[in-house]
């Protein structure tokens, strides 16, 4: 079972439940896949023994065999490669790699075969253990733009023996849907405000697009309005768990504790929570 | 009379919910002769804040998908081999949310039956707020390219800067580091880091920073909700005198910030007392 927890919004508690339904559970393995902002080991506090990087393959063009016949440039649709031709063996070409996607397309089709691919590091994967929780995680290099890729390598650590939890990256687009693609149900964790709401919707939108089935979490649930919670019920979307705001909740998450070890009956409304979900993904299983 | 010229400025945080958007509303209402962005175009929020009446709406076309026509198709299965995003999937069914729009498969097919269509990937506007002009966007649900999206309503906003004369134009940006943080921070001024007394944000903010400072963008920092853990505010504090990178305001936690959010207001119009004093104070600092 694969459970991903996300959100429209950045900041309503995404690493909060993924960590703590991580540690509520037994057999569990929980894969920090936001990026860009890895935040989910400070809680853990994990022993980390495995760091491998992750690559994107980028052409070097030999321009001892290049013959400036321009193939290369006109099969790359991300404008990655400059070339032009000035003579009958002469010219310029010029790779730029952060525009590269990595497809391949300019080292196949070169007549010359004067294009190999060379592996260039976007960001690092970690993996380790707290106790019987398998833990990894995945950090882009600052400055590279293009995180599906790695997040893509941190999924490969997946071990389908475990109940896997993933905590995935706020927004709508790309990286999102890298990270929740192929899970079984999702998590979406919201707050009772307007942004929360506008961003809640978004969220649901790209999840109904890719067809997983879904949740809401509502944080901090008595500071805002009742309209995130009256949108659940009109889409008839489950509200699987209410977290009030808490000075003490605030605090225990800006040490970087998780709230199950210090408030216990937390451990028991996250378990239940995991039954939950566990029904509903059985349901629809039956149901299909 | 002495033209001064156009500065931009951009408020990040990293991690997200930090409060990016009501410090940029509260900037909005502070600043005489600008013109707003919001460049989170995944889940923007700005708007519900600003309420803007759409005066310009234009539509974003970017990237390509592979469309198989299945009549000529011979089912050679080259196309599956080639694409290294999996985007193509058993009965030569092209997954559009998977495919990257590389174009390899189309100049591959021995049969000529994959075409590539231009994605509309959003739409994005130009419109009158109570404080003047902003400019927005929405990216479709589960499109890509939202860095590219960044760079077209930054360019318009700048051009709509420059046409009136405007003194700034401030933009509110995305979380992360990635693709559209980096497309944000693309010729700037100045970026304000809105960052909150929690291990992650500081964790966030430093990945942040260090992608600011990549791209040779000044860094000014604010600690919001600063008294929800004073000791974590001081080790921010620390950090910053250790960078060399100005704190220019800390944010108390106080709860009618969420009752302004609700009544769609910004701070200034809405909050009183040291929270809006504290706004007044980082605004005059930036002017500066």
């Amino acid at each position: 079972m694969i459970i991903s927890v996300a959100s429209g919004k950045g900041g309503t508690g995404k690493t909060t439940i993924a960590v703590n339904l991580a540690l509520s559970l037994e057999n569990v393995q929980l894969l920090d896949c936001d990026v860009e902002e890895p935040n989910a080991h400070l809680f853990i506090d994990p022993v980390f023994e495995k760091k491998e990087s992750s690559y994107i393959p980028v052409p070097v063009i030999d321009e001892t065999k290049c013959n400036y016949c321009c193939k290369c440039r006109d099969v790359c649709e991300y404008k990655a490669i400059f070339a032009v031709k000035t003579g009958e063996q002469t010219g310029t070409v010029m790779v730029f790699s952060n525009l590269c996607h990595g497809c391949g397309a300019c080292a196949y089709f070169c007549p010359k075969k004067a294009i190999k691919e060379v592996e260039k590091e976007i960001g690092v994967v970690e993996t380790g253990h707290k106790g019987s929780l398998l833990f990894s995680r995945g950090a882009l290099n600052v400055s590279e733009a293009m995180s599906p890729p790695l997040i893509r390598d941190v999924k490969k650590k997946i071990n389908p023996a475990k109940t896997v939890i993933i905590d995935a990256p706020p927004g709508t687009s790309c990286p999102v849907i890298t990270a929740v693609k192929g899970s079984d149900y999702c998590i979406l964790v919201t707050e009772p405000t307007p942004f929360g709401l506008n961003d809640l919707e978004l969220a649901v939108q790209v999840l109904e697009k890719i067809g997983i089935p879904h949740g809401v979490v509502i944080n901090r649930s008595d500071l805002g309005d009742d309209k995130a919670e009256k949108y659940c019920k009109a889409k008839n979307i489950p509200i699987l768990m209410k977290i009030p705001f808490d000075k003490e909740i605030a605090l225990l998450y800006s040490k970087g504790i998780p709230l199950v070890r210090e408030k216990q009956e937390y451990l028991e409304k996250f378990r239940e929570m995991f039954r939950e979900i566990n029904c509903r993904v059985k349901e629809i299983k039956e149901g299909a | 009379m002495l033209s001064v010229a156009l500065k931009q400025i951009l408020v990040i945080s990293g991690k997200g919910g930090t409060g990016k958007t009501v410090v940029t509303g509260a900037f909005a209402a502070l600043a005489k002769n600008k013109v707003m962005v919001d460049c989170d175009v995944d889940a923007a929020d700005l708007h519900l804040l600003l309420q803007p009446v759409v005066k310009e709406r234009h539509i974003f076309k970017s990237g390509k998908t592979a469309v198989i026509d299945k009549k000529t198709c011979t089912e050679c299965g080259e196309c599956i081999a080639v694409c290294r995003f999996g985007a193509i999937k058993p009965g030569f069914v092209v997954e559009n949310y998977s495919c990257e729009g590389c174009a390899f498969c189309a100049n591959l097919c021995p049969a000529k039956a994959i075409e590539m269509r231009e994605n509309v990937a959003g739409e994005w506007f130009i419109s009158e707020t109570r404080f003047g002009p902003l400019v927005h966007a929405k990216l479709g649900v589960a499109e890509e390219n939202s860095g590219k999206l960044v760079a077209k309503i930054r360019q318009a906003a700048k051009e709509l800067a420059q046409n009136k004369n405007s003194d700034y134009v401030i933009i509110d940006g995305p979380p992360g580091i990635g693709c559209p943080v980096i497309a944000s921070l693309s010729g700037v001024d100045l970026a304000v880091v809105v960052t909150e007394p929690t291990l992650s944000g500081l964790h966030d903010a430093q990945r942040v920073m260090e992608t600011a400072s990549y791209f040779k963008v000044p860094v000014y920092f604010i600690v919001n909700k600063y008294d929800l853990n004073p000791e974590m505010t001081l080790k921010i504090e620390d950090f910053c005198k250790e960078k060399g990178v100005p704190m220019i305001g800390r944010i108390p936690f106080d709860k009618s910030v969420v009752n302004s959010m609700v009544a769609g207001k910004t701070i200034i119009e809405h909050v009183k007392g040291r929270t809006k004093e504290e706004l007044v104070n980082i605004w005059e600092k930036i002017k500066q």
